[in-house]
Formats: C-alpha cells, structure tokens, sequence
C-alpha cells in the first residue's frame, strides 16, 4: 500500500524540457510515455491520447518543430528538447493563433478530443506549405483520425488558415509561411 | 421575429478547447489513484481460480478487487435497463466476473495503484485459471445453437418478437409478384476518439459522493450509482465533463467501471479514477450493427408493395443491458417513407460470446434502411423500373400526414409520422446528384473501361424520444443568464444551440448566456443523449423555461416602470418600453428588484433592501404565488418522437482491377424541420456520413471462431481517415416543422450515418450489376462477387453465398 507517486524499487531519471517556451523539469522513470508526463508530470492536459500506438494523431506535438506523436515517444528521450504542445500555440497576446482561429471559424471540431493534435500537425504543415492546395490540404491531415468532423471543415480550416496567417502578415508575403508557427513574438 | 434562430452562430465551446483547455475525464483527478482491470482472454470460459499472491507485493498497489469482495447489491448483475416483455431471458454481466466469462475483455478483478503503470504491472501479476468453454461467434453459430452462451437461455435466445399490420401473409399470396432477398450487415462500433472515463471522490465528512463520467446520462448514472452503492440521491452528484465523442456506447450506464470506481473511492478513502485505452475500448465497451434478414415481399406491377414480410437474427453480443433498443428500432423504421400495404417483422436477439451491442449512431436504423432500400433495389430491377419511381409509387404522402405505420416505436408509443414531405425530397435528391444525366455519364465512362454507377437511399429517424427533458433558466444580478439542462453533450455543440434559443427568447446577446449541460448538481431531472433528441427535447425545454423568465422579467419590470407588462420588451438585455429602447431597466436590475433584500453587498442590490421605498407595506414582499429571483424551470414531455426524413445519393467508380470503390460524389437532402443552427447540423451531417462510408466500405468487427477480436487496434479496424470520405458532401435541405413541439424542429445528430450503407450498395450495384447483399464491401469481397459472377453468369443468380436468388439483370442499369 502507498500512496500516489510510490515507485519502490523504480529509477527515476532528471528530464529537462523546453515547453511552450519556458523550461521545465520533471523525474520520471524510463518507461514513462512522453505523452503522459506531458499530460500528468507538466500538467498540460490538451495534449489528448486517442490510441497509444501512433495511430489516431491526437498526441502530436511539436518536437523541436516537427510534428510527433508523443505516445510513441519515451519522455527521457526528449530530455533537452523544445516543444510545443496545444497550450503554446496562441499568439503571445492571447489572441489564437491561425490554425485555432480557422478552426473556430470552419465549425472544425466538434468534440475537441483529437484537435490538438490536427492543430499541431496543420500549424507545421503550413510552415513547410504555406498555400497548400486541396491535395496538399488532404495530406497535410491524411494521418490524423477524427470521429465526429467528416474532416470536411478540418480541410476547410487547413485553407482558411493558410488565409489568416496571410491576411495577419499583411503586406510582408515573406513572413507569411513562418509567422504563426516557430516566431511565437507573430507578426508586427 | 428572432436573430439568432437560423443562424450560424460560431460556437461557444470552441474558444477553450483550441486552446487545449478543455477538461476531459483523464485531465481531472491529478491526484486520484488509478483503477486497472484483468480482463479474460477468453471468449467463454469457467473461472477455476484467481492467485493474487504475487500481483500483492506490487509496487503502489492499493487494492484488489474481485466479486467475492463485493457487497450484495454491487454483487448483484447490473440493472437491465429497458426491460420489454418479449425480452424473455434477459442477461446482464456482474461488475466483475462471478464464475464464468462471456466475452474476451469481460472484467475478473480491479487493481487500484498509484498510477496507471503500477496498476497495469500488478494486475500482470494476477493469475487467473480458466476452464475454456466452446465459444458461441456470430449470428450462424448463435442460430445452430449448437453451443449456449448462457446455459440457461435456451437457443441463445434472448428474445422474440413480432409486429404486425395487415395480413401480411395473405397479402404476399395474393401478390402479383413475390421477390425474397438474404441481406446482412456487419458489426461496427461507434469508436469515439476518447474511450470511457471514471473519476470518483467520496468526501467522508459530508458523506457525499462526486463522481466525474465519460457518459450521455449523468441523471442515470446518479441513480444507479446511487442504488449500488445504498446511497440517497442527495448524496450523489454526477458531473459530465467535456466529452470526447459519445455516438451512442457512453449512453450505456452503469458500466462495471461506474460503480466500482466510486465503490473503491468510499473503502480508500482517496479519489480513484479509471481511463479506458483504446485496446479496452474494443472489448470491454460495446458494439453494434450485426444482423440478418430475410425478406420476403409480394408487389404489383407497378411496383407498389402489397406485402412485406421480414425475419431477421440480431446479435447482441453477451449480455442485453440496453434490452431490445437496437432491433426494435430496427423492426420499425426499416419501413421508412414506405408504405406496405401489409407488414410482418418478427425478430430473435441472440447472444454469443462477443462484446455487447447497444445503440450506436442509427441505432439499428442502418440496418433497417440497408434492408427496405436494398428491397426496393430489387424490386425496380425485377420490373425494370427507374428506382426513384418504384420509391415514389411507395411513398406516404404529405396529405397522409400524421401517418400511422400501425407499429410500436421503440418508445413504446404507437409509430406515428409526424410530418414529411417525402416526395420534395426526391425531386430534391435527384436535382443534386443529376439522376436523370447519369445514364451517358455512364455510358460515357463505360467507353473509356471505366465502372461508374449511381444509387439512393431514402430514410425515416424517429427522433427526439421522450419521456422528457427539463432546464432551468436564470437571471444574474449582473444581468448573465445562466441555463442548465440534465442531459449531456459530447461535441454537438449544445451550449451555442441552446444558448441562440435562450438569447432569442429572452432579448439579450448570446454571450450572456452560459449553458451547462450533464451536471446533476445543476440540472437534476433528465434522460439523457441519445436518439438525436437534444434539440428537440432540451431546445423546447429551455425555450418554455427562457419564455417564463421572460415573463416574469416583464411583470417585474412593469412594477418598476409603472407600465404594463404588455407595453414592454426586452433588446439587447434591456428592458424598455416598445418603440423606446433607451428608456428601460437592465434584465440585471430586474433581477435585483426580484428579489426583496435585507442586506445589500453593492449599490445595485441596495435598490432592493427594506428601507430603498417602492413596495406596498401593506402586502408581503413576495407575494404568495410569487417566488424571488427571475428564474424558471419548465419540462418538454411529448407525446411521441418527431420523424426526421432524407435521402443521400452518391455516384461511386469501382476499379476494374483492384475492386476498390472510390465515391465520386455524396449528396444528402435531408429534413431535420427548421434548423437552429445549419453549421452545427452540417457538421452532424458530415460526421454522420464519414461514419456511413466507414460502415459501408471499411469497419467490421474482425473476431476469430474462438472470439478473439483480431483487429483490436486503430491500425486494424479501418476507422475513415480524410482520405476514405467523399470530397464534398452536397447538402441540401428541406424544413418540414413538426407539430409536436414549440419549436418545430426534429433533431439532426444521426441523420447522415443511416443510409450509407444503403447508398453505396446501390451505387456498387450499379456500377458493377451484381446485387450486392451484405455490407461492409471491401475490395477482396468485391472481388470475390465478380469471381462467383464468372464461373456462374446466369442472369438472376445471386452471387453471394447464402443468398437467395433475386432477379437481377445482370449488367443492367435502372437509371433514367
């Protein structure tokens, strides 16, 4: 009998972690899901697990950038690395960010469950293509599950997004692909 | 006469949960113990034995449960929860396992441990002896009976039950023509991205129970949590959190998991929480879909039906905690906009040791539809008749309205149409999808080899059943309304849809409105979600409480302003004298004149004290049929369901090679009455479909002759990614009001997964000219079909194993 946190007999190993910008550490034992410590360690709950095995996509984070499905990753392999969860990725005024703000516009979620982890995925996709078209659009989410959307409106969103991070570039068509993603200061 | 009714008001939900700030079950309870189970491994076996020695020493472990640890009434098998008299031997699963198992997943013993992975590691520890016992998979094996899954329930049967109008019998002999088909659908499930969830906190000094649930019946929950665990109702508060998808599992309650969370949370003293992962999720929740049909139907020669007779097996896995829900539904929307002149269904509901079948989106509708639809496929072809009109000359028409199918609905309450206007929505269909062009798209494909094909499927969703849904509107002093309804929401986007309602019915913007939902503390009388109701039942609900806290708002103001209520409205949450709007006292005020004050906490409550002047001394301050507040509760109770009504159409190309099928276009028309909001209902419409083509083409429940799910896994089970749904879904729709509630509407929440497996079967048909019979259609059974069609061409002969014959021209097409 013991109490929450009791791990007799486990190893616990330092992890130091950029999160959304600011550092974070956390003790964790060498099995512990990158996915979870995110959730119950950082206490950064949007991060959604939907499957465990890589499948579903709700999970996807941004390590150092690229998109990844946290449950698929062992939290002390990411020691020393930035990410960005769904908490980091509003404008640093607190406006949302493209991605979230299409989503709001499109009717892209319903239940919210595995929008995190589109959202993560379209804000790098966009930062690789920043006009995608339909094709594009459909791969850029081609490995994300979603049971209540249809993805008709999460396509909606991608392309809308797309606008928005150009319309808040306004006439610096150079800042345009980057602005909403890895420059969390946004555009001037 | 309103802004917001109609509109597509952006929802309110969205703004959190973009921002990862949604609270679902696992994102609560940081500090809860965490509940594992030992699930069986076998399909049916007896339990010989259960060793903890090893799995106590555990790490962090709190606890072990097994049933000989239980107190009698959580013993006891849960509740059947819709009972029905021809539910003869109705079973239901003990919280854990008492002896024997009935399903690979069926739970043995909990482990309680400080976190999830210590849990997990101690209930690896656990030994459990079992005895196999033969396994009872599918509907064949359930009908031979050769094995029983519960040795007491004769045949597997669970239930038989028969519903007739007409002779339907002597109208097929009479019949100028008799046609009979085999047909059959697999199972699917409704597979939300978020599995089920528990979290219990029992407070031993106020002796109350907080329980947080995954669930789309927080008021049901209450009262069977409350029951097994001999608790008063007032002890019990039951708060649904943000929901990560429902379609129909998370309306079964208790689950084993309900009651021994909170159960475990009493004898510890500490919250325990349990969070389903996605390999339980798929043997230890529920399942859906799988039947048999047999039709026979006798018609004339312009294709009217004169008789319809259909027998069909429904599996309903190891245990009947819904009863007769999904086959009942079934049995009596099959009929659709249809209107046999004769009607026999008879069903048995069979167990086997497979995963229980509750309502899943449709809820049994899918079924029906695939069946009368593939039925009326058939019976165009055999009179070789363009489809659409062998469908019109079978019509209810608009005049017909309310119609009575002379049936009882799974409500218990007599069949009855309320409204519909079936064949506007067919002109309405075949305008979209082109119907009367397609033929040289066809043959214009044709000549360059390619296999295009057309099909449409016409549906009847009994919605918004009762018995009844409540809400309770109230003021702020701050002039914030504050709405709560019992039932739960699991991403419909209920709090925008009943909030537009509130906002409109009251005169004030839609952001002062806060709307809770699933929260017993708030709302303690409700039903729940399911059957597309919300709209329907907590939409009027909430608009009769808005227009008593209108009223009342109204008489208060009117003493105030010395005017009579009649002369006064409420904009933008003032209320003013009609035609001057500047000249008024805030909703906000109002609310503090309601209420006659000893004490004021602010300047604006110091109006309403005993000193302020402006009450007769001579009267009580509230007088006594008056209460303080502006607030109000009312109830919807109707008599019977709405009939929502629809059509999708779609055009599909199937390969010549690889027999895949790719949907080149989906249209819906579709009825759902007035909409309240056409972005919310899109989206459901959208959702609907994309479940529809996963049933249709993608999703069956693989299990092995042993009952082992072979495709337990989101890699397995081929749940729609974007690149499995239409490109566009087309919509249409058409506003037919109900009569049976104020505000007109139907409820739109599983309109477009019903005929998707219709659908394409008739769009497969088409393209391929072999009758396709059974669904899901992957490209190897696809295959399969045309195999069968070479080494047997006859004209007529039905392709598929088991099937009876039909008469299907073989290469035909019925369009145009």
């Amino acid at each position: 009998m013991n109490g929450a946190g009791g791990r007799q007999g486990e190893e616990l190993h330092e992890l130091r972690l950029t999160v959304n910008g600011a550092v974070r550490t956390a003790r964790v034992p060498a099995r512990r899901l990158l996915s979870d410590c995110i959730r119950h360690d950082l206490r950064l709950t949007g991060t959604h697990v939907g499957c465990e095995h890589g499948v579903c996509g709700a999970c996807t984070i941004l390590l150092d950038g690229a998109p990844v499905r946290s449950c698929l990753l062992l939290a002390v392999s990411a020691d020393g690395a930035a990410i960005t969860t769904v908490e980091g990725l509003a404008e640093p005024d607190g406006r949302l960010s493209p991605v979230q703000q299409a989503f709001v516009e499109c009717h892209g979620l319903q239940c919210g469950f595995c929008t995190s982890g589109f959202l993560t995925t379209i804000t790098a996709g966009l930062r690789d293509i920043p006009q995608p078209d339909d094709e594009q659009a459909r791969e850029m989410i081609g490995g994300n599950l979603c049971r209540c959307t249809g993805y008709q409106n999460i396509l909606a969103s991608v392309h809308r997004a797309a606008e928005i991070i150009r319309e808040r570039a306004g006439s610096r068509p150079d800042a345009a692909a980057g602005a909403a993603v890895e420059t969390p200061a946004g555009p001037a | 006469m309103s802004s917001l009714f109609g509109a597509r008001v952006q929802r309110v939900e969205d703004d959190r949960l973009v921002r990862g700030h949604g609270a679902y079950l696992d994102d609560l309870g940081p500090d809860a113990l965490a509940a594992a189970f030992v699930r069986s491994p076998h399909a049916h076996a007896r339990i010989t034995g259960i060793d903890l020695g090893r799995a106590l020493g555990a790490p962090g472990l709190a606890a072990i449960y097994t049933h000989g640890d239980l107190p009698p009434r959580l013993a006891e098998p849960l509740p059947l929860l819709i009972p029905h008299p021809a539910l003869t031997h109705g079973r239901t699963p003990y919280p854990l396992a008492r002896g024997e198992v009935n399903h690979v997943g069926e739970a043995v013993a909990m482990v309680v441990a400080a976190d999830r992975y210590l849990a997990e590691d101690a209930a690896d520890l656990i030994e459990v002896s079992y005895e196999p016992l033969p396994a009872v998979v599918g509907l064949d094996a359930a009908r031979a009976a050769v094995h029983l899954v519960h040795a007491d329930v004769p045949g597997n049967r669970a239930a038989n039950a028969v519903q007739e109008h007409g002779d339907t019998a002597a109208a097929i002999a009479a019949a100028p023509h008799v046609l009979e088909l085999d047909l059959q659908i697999e199972r699917s499930a409704s597979t939300p991205l978020e599995g089920r969830g528990v979290l219990a906190r029992w407070d031993e000094q106020s002796q109350r129970l907080v329980l947080w649930t995954s669930t789309q019946t927080s008021t049901g929950v209450r009262a069977a949590v409350a029951a097994k665990l001999g608790l008063d109702l007032t002890q019990v508060d039951v708060i649904t959190p943000d929901v990560g998808g429902g379609f129909g599992v998370k309306i079964v309650h208790p689950w084993p998991e309900e009651v021994l969370v909170p159960w475990a949370a009493r004898l510890l003293g500490r919250p325990v929480k349990f969070t389903e992962d996605r390999s339980e999720h798929f043997v230890a929740s529920a399942h859906e879909r799988a039947q048999q049909h047999h039709v026979t139907v006798g018609y004339d020669d312009e294709g009217r039906i004169l008789g319809l007779d259909v027998r069909f097996w429904h599996d309903n896995g190891a245990y009947v905690p819904y009863g007769l829900i999904v086959p009942i539904v079934t049995s009596t929307q099959l009929l659709g906009p249809y209107k046999p002149a004769a009607y026999r269904v008879e069903f048995d509901s069979l167990y086997t040791n497979t995963v229980l079948v509750t309502p899943y989106r449709g809820a049994g509708r899918p079924h029906g539809c695939f069946v009368m639809e593939r039925t009326m496929d058939a019976l165009a072809a055999a009179l070789d008749l363009d489809r659409t009109v062998v469908r019109e000359r079978n019509f209810i028409a608009p005049s017909e309205m309310p119609y009575d199918q002379g049936l009882i609905f799974q409500d218990g309450r007599p069949l009855i149409y309320d409204s519909g206007d079936y064949p506007a929505l067919l002109a309405k269909a075949r305008d979209l999808i082109g119907w009367d062009k397609f033929p040289p798209l066809k043959d214009a494909a044709a000549a360059e080899g390619r296999r295009i094909g057309i099909g449409l499927a016409c549906y009847v969703e009994g919605t918004g059943v009762g018995p009844y849904e409540g809400a309770h509107v109230m003021v702020e002093t701050s002039g914030r309304v504050k709405v709560a309804t019992g039932l739960t929401s699991q991403g419909q986007g209920h709090q925008t849809m009943l909030a537009q309602l509130v906002a409109d019915e009251l005169g004030v913007p839609i952001a002062d409105v806060e709307v809770v939902t699933g929260d017993t503390r708030r709302f303690g009388y409700a039903v729940g979600t399911f059957a597309s109701r919300t709209a329907v039942m907590s939409g009027s609900a909430v608009t009769l409480a808005a227009r008593k806290v209108k009223a009342k708002a109204l008489r208060v103001a009117a003493e105030a302003l010395e005017v009579s209520p009649a002369d006064l409205q409420i904009t933008r949450g003032m209320v003013h004298v009609k035609g001057d709007p500047d000249s008024g006292i805030s909703l906000g005020t109002v609310a503090v004149l309601s209420n006659p004050l000893r004490y004021a906490f602010d300047d604006a409550a110091a109006a309403a004290t005993q000193f302020a002047g402006g009450s007769d001394p001579s009267k009580p301050p509230v007088a006594p049929d008056d209460e303080p507040g502006v607030e109000g509760r009312a109830y919807f109770s109707p008599v019977r369901s709405t009939f929502a009504s629809g059509i999708h159409a779609a055009i599909v190309e199937t390969d010549p090679d690889t027999a895949e099928v790719a949907i080149l276009r989906y249209c819906v028309v579709h009825d759902c009455g007035p909409l309240i909001n056409p972005q919310i209902v899109e989206g459901q419409i959208h959702g609907g479909v994309a479940q529809g083509v996963g049933g249709a083409l993608y999703e069956r429940m693989a299990y092995d002759e042993d009952g082992q799910l072979i495709n337990a896994s989101f890699m397995d089970f081929l749940m729609p990614y974007v690149s499995e749904v239409p490109r566009e879904i087309e919509i249409d729709h058409l506003e037919t009001p109900s009569p049976l509630n104020p505000l007109g509407v139907k409820g739109a929440g599983e309109a477009g997964v019903i005929p998707g497996a219709a659908v394409l079967a008739a769009a497969i048909e088409d393209a391929e000219g072999i009758p396709i019979r059974s669904m899901p259609l992957s490209p190897s059974d696809l295959f399969e079909l045309r195999q069968a069609r070479e080494q047997h061409p006859r004209p007529g002969a039905d392709a598929r194993p088991g099937a009876a014959a039909a008469p299907f021209p073989a290469g035909s097409t019925n369009a145009g």
